[in-house]
């Protein structure tokens, strides 16, 4: 166990200094930050002085070095349109979108699983069929339009809703959320519901084919012998079972919905991350991106080491394939 | 049982007679026809051209569907706040949409295949590098990528393909691979090793072939994620330029009129992207059903 967790925490590292060349080559290499730095009717000393202040003099790899010290001391640079430190821009707005984030993953669990259950106990019946036919639209409709219309028929036609915003928030150590006030629920409700649409698919889809084959196992079989209640076959021996790849895809899906969160948050004027990200893209907001790209690849990588090695705690068969390979 | 052999009883002839076997798949697959009759032929059928400004009246900007112009002419769809007549709109977006969609997975897919023969079939170092690049890319989400990718380079019609075929490689290079690893142990492989054929020739002639029905169902399905993609980049205004206004575009452009309650703007197209999406997912889905060799034995 301990070779194989640090074996992927070195692997991690690596793709970690990877990544971060990459972000340095396309975000330096490319394109020449020194006429983004620098206004255009700067004399030849003013320049001079600003690409020494910035080390642009220097040759790249000490440039790279400089970018990973600063970089690791949490110093991106400067936004050029808030004028404040990038990195504490985005963590700034990052309790935002967690919130989005969990709520929308709660959603998906709280609806997907008893739909997903409900199908799988019941195959045949008309109710379930309806849940898997309305499951495929979860997969087919692009999100982003889905977000409109809710907007269109909640917040203009029926006015039960706000467009968009976050609210009124109330302090939780120190940090603002939406969830505490019945403002903020009321603006959370609609972006929620809207960035978990495709994951209560997948959930309502994995739940049933891990009930599905369930049934058919002998542990449920002697449960039945036994002369257990209905209730208790599903909700203990049926559920424990269904749950490792449940909470294997929740974790990995967390991931793709922090990425997708950009568009929902860009729809219904949430203000976190990822509508920073989109307004900085539009004025080439260069330092915010750059920290946006870096604080994304950390998280990312950090969530696939913890989902492998959570996969490697409840699944021993991963670790011993790998010890093998 | 067994059954006759006749001239018609060809390998394709019975996977057209599985494939329309089923209704729903049938009915994917006359709309998917519509669809693209509709995008290809679209400066034919469309009642006026909607980028040409001597045929736009800004009088007739805003109207509702099926409300009359001042010149007698009806507008099925309305018209956006140039005047423009939105089933036009909508049948040019489409084409730039399916268009975009389909080079973006023809050239992801040549791609992918060739970079997951020669990870098959050479196995080694070069295996490795190239698999391990495949999962680097596959652990960040395709949004994501592309996003990124378009955040660096800026926007444009050559840009959001580079960033499409960026995303989808990935998918056909894994699963090549996969099925060329089977199949290069097969006897086939071996006879046309020894026959002295070169490396290139085996790989794309007598490999290729074999592992084409997964990399069939993976596209199809894939056209339909890009198009989905694409439309998603352009609505947050960073997929195609507004010179080229695929359903995506068209929909962002409708966003803004949504609030005052002008729904069409934003609806039509985002429907005729939904069903040119489901039409999509429901041939890949029958494709994958007749393609799958283990459901074909019984």
């Amino acid at each position: 166990m301990l070779v194989f967790t640090l074996r992927r925490c070195v692997q991690s590292i690596a793709v970690l200094l990877l990544m971060s060349l990459l972000v340095f080559v396309s975000v330096y290499a490319i394109g020449n930050p020194i006429d983004i730095l620098i206004s255009a009717d700067a004399d030849q000393i003013e320049r001079a002085r600003v690409i020494a202040a910035f080390g642009l003099d220097q040759p790249l790899w000490v440039q790279y070095f400089y970018f990973i010290k600063n970089a690791l001391a949490g110093d991106m640079g400067r936004s050029f349109v808030y004028a404040t430190p990038a990195m504490g821009l985005i963590l700034e707005r990052l309790p935002a979108t967690l919130e989005l984030a969990v709520s929308a993953m709660l959603i998906a669990v709280v609806i997907g699983l008893p739909l997903g259950l409900w199908a799988g106990l019941r195959p045949q019946s008309m109710t379930s069929k309806t849940i898997m036919t309305v499951s495929i639209f979860g997969f087919s409709l692009p999100t982003f339009w889905v977000g409109l219309m809710l907007i269109m028929v909640f917040a203009v036609q029926l006015g039960w809703l706000p467009t968009g915003g976050r609210g009124q928030t109330a302090l939780l150590f120190g940090v603002p959320f939406g969830f505490l006030t019945w403002d903020g629920l009321k603006h959370l409700m609609m972006p929620a519901f809207n960035l978990s649409l495709f994951n209560i698919a997948l959930i309502i889809r994995l739940t049933r084919a891990g009930t599905q084959e369930a049934l058919l196992q002998d542990y449920i079989k002697f449960a039945r012998a036994k002369g257990l209640r209905n209730r208790r076959i599903v909700g203990v021996h049926v559920l424990k079972n269904i749950l490792i790849p449940i909470v294997t895809v929740v974790a990995l899906q967390f991931g793709s919905i922090i990425a997708f969160s950009i568009v929902t948050e860009s729809i219904f004027a949430w203000p976190g991350v990822g509508k920073l990200l989109i307004d900085s893209i539009r004025v080439l907001d260069r330092p915010v991106i750059v920290a946006f790209l870096s604080l994304i690849v950390v998280i990312f990588i950090g969530l696939n080491l913890c989902v492998d090695l959570l996969y490697s705690l409840l699944d021993p068969r991963v670790r011993l394939s790998e010890a093998k390979g | 049982m067994f059954k006759k052999i006749t001239a018609a009883d060809t390998p394709f002839s019975r996977f057209l007679q599985a494939f329309f076997g089923s209704k729903l798949a049938t009915f994917g697959f006359v709309l998917l026809v519509l669809i693209l009759l509709a995008a290809v032929l679209a400066p034919f059928i469309a009642p006026q051209n909607p980028y040409d400004l001597e045929h736009l009246d800004i009088m007739d900007s805003n109207l509702e569907p099926g409300k009359k112009s001042l010149d007698g002419l009806a507008y099925l769809l309305g018209t956006d706040d140039q005047g423009r007549d939105m089933l036009s709109a909508i049948l040019y977006g489409l084409r730039i949409s399916v268009m975009v969609g389909a080079t973006s997975t023809v050239i992801a897919l040549g791609i992918g295949l060739s970079l997951g023969l020669l990870a098959g079939y050479a196995g080694g170092r070069i295996e490795a590098l190239i698999m391990r690049v495949a999962d680097i890319q596959l652990a960040f989400p395709p949004i994501l990528v592309a996003l990124i990718l378009l955040a660096l380079t800026g926007r444009g019609v050559d840009k959001i393909i580079i960033a499409l075929v960026t995303v989808q490689w990935a998918y056909y290079a894994r699963t090549t691979r996969s099925t060329a690893l089977v199949e290069r142990k097969k006897e086939y492989i071996e006879a046309a090793r020894l026959l002295g054929l070169s490396p290139l020739r085996i790989m794309f002639r007598h490999l290729l072939p074999n592992c084409l029905p997964p990399l069939i169902v993976i596209a199809a399905l894939q056209v339909a994620s890009a198009i989905s993609l694409e439309a998603t980049l352009s609505f947050l205004g960073l997929g195609l330029p507004v010179t080229e206004p695929s359903l995506g575009l068209l929909i962002s452009n409708g966003f803004q009129y949504l609030m005052s309650g002008k729904y069409w703007i934003s609806f039509f197209p985002g429907v005729a992207l939904l069903v040119t999406v489901i039409a999509i997912n429901l041939v890949a889905d029958q494709l994958r059903d007749v393609l799958n060799p283990r459901l074909q034995v019984q």
